[in-house]
């Protein structure tokens, strides 16, 4: 896992909503698929998503092998104060990578 | 991404394709196709493992994708489900299912009075042409839902 995008408005006014949009690479293999010579490829997901707006959870995703690679996931959140969203991913080996945004709130 | 999964089968391919078809082959790999992909029975007791006996409705819950998809490996849904999202009444649980990809259910969005919007939008694999239903949960424990119906031209590469 590596290489994520995070996209969230430069300005934020408080109380607005506002959307967040992530990106993370990952071949997010189904285990339904067989390789060249016919051997079974083994699962392995992205499969939990979760994002923190200074520690507390604000949303959080589980995901199946039906998510294309590479999962795309947006959402939203309320600007309550500037600070820190913590977005963590977890794959099916216990894997987990976790990237923040700074947010300035006006 | 397995590079063999974008190839175009060529005229080869084709003709070894054309020959074998009256071999039991052809006739076999159609008969395990349906244990592998989820009936829809399954997408039923998925989304009754989820609601458990309560009544889903319809109405309130929109989910958009789009009708006629080329390419199966990437779809983008997004599920918006009218809440004010206040701390007295908002959306606690958006769940995803697909009638037949290998397996019923996409994803599970948990979601708050701090989401401010109750609205969810991800990327996903459609493995051939079907139904996709989308159960919201309320924080009084009401059950809405809508779906969409999909055409794919292009299937996300299950097989190989």
């Amino acid at each position: 896992m590596a290489g994520a995008l995070i996209n969230v408005p430069k300005e934020i006014k408080r109380g607005e909503t506002f959307e967040i949009k992530t990106l993370v690479r990952h071949p997010m293999e189904t285990g339904y698929r067989r390789g060249p010579s016919g051997e079974a490829i083994a699962r392995d997901i992205i499969n939990r998503f979760a994002c923190t707006y200074d520690g507390e959870e604000i949303f959080r995703a589980e995901l199946f092998p039906a998510v294309a690679a590479n999962p795309f996931i947006a959402f939203s959140t309320v600007a309550t104060q500037s600070g820190e969203l913590a977005f963590t991913w977890t794959d099916d080996a216990g894997h987990s990578q976790t990237e923040t945004v700074k947010i300035t709130v006006a | 991404m397995n590079p063999a999964c974008r190839r175009r089968p060529s005229r080869r391919d084709l003709l070894a394709a054309a020959a074998a078809l009256p071999a039991a082959g052809c006739l076999s790999a159609v008969a395990i196709r349906p244990a592998r992909a989820a009936v829809p029975e399954t997408m039923e007791a998925a989304i009754r493992e989820f609601a458990g006996e309560a009544a889903i409705r319809d109405g309130r819950v929109k989910l958009e994708i789009p009708a006629l998809v080329e390419n199966g490996n990437s779809v983008t849904l997004s599920v918006a489900v009218e809440s004010p999202m206040s701390a007295a009444d908002h959306v606690k649980t958006i769940a995803v299912f697909n009638e037949k990809n290998p397996q019923p259910n996409v994803a599970l969005f948990h979601l708050g009075p701090r989401s401010g919007r109750a609205r969810v939008e991800i990327r996903i694999r459609l493995a051939t042409s079907q139904k996709l239903v989308a159960v919201a949960r309320m924080s009084d424990g009401s059950l809405w839902q809508d779906s969409a119906d999909v055409i794919v031209t292009l299937a996300a590469c299950l097989e190989d």
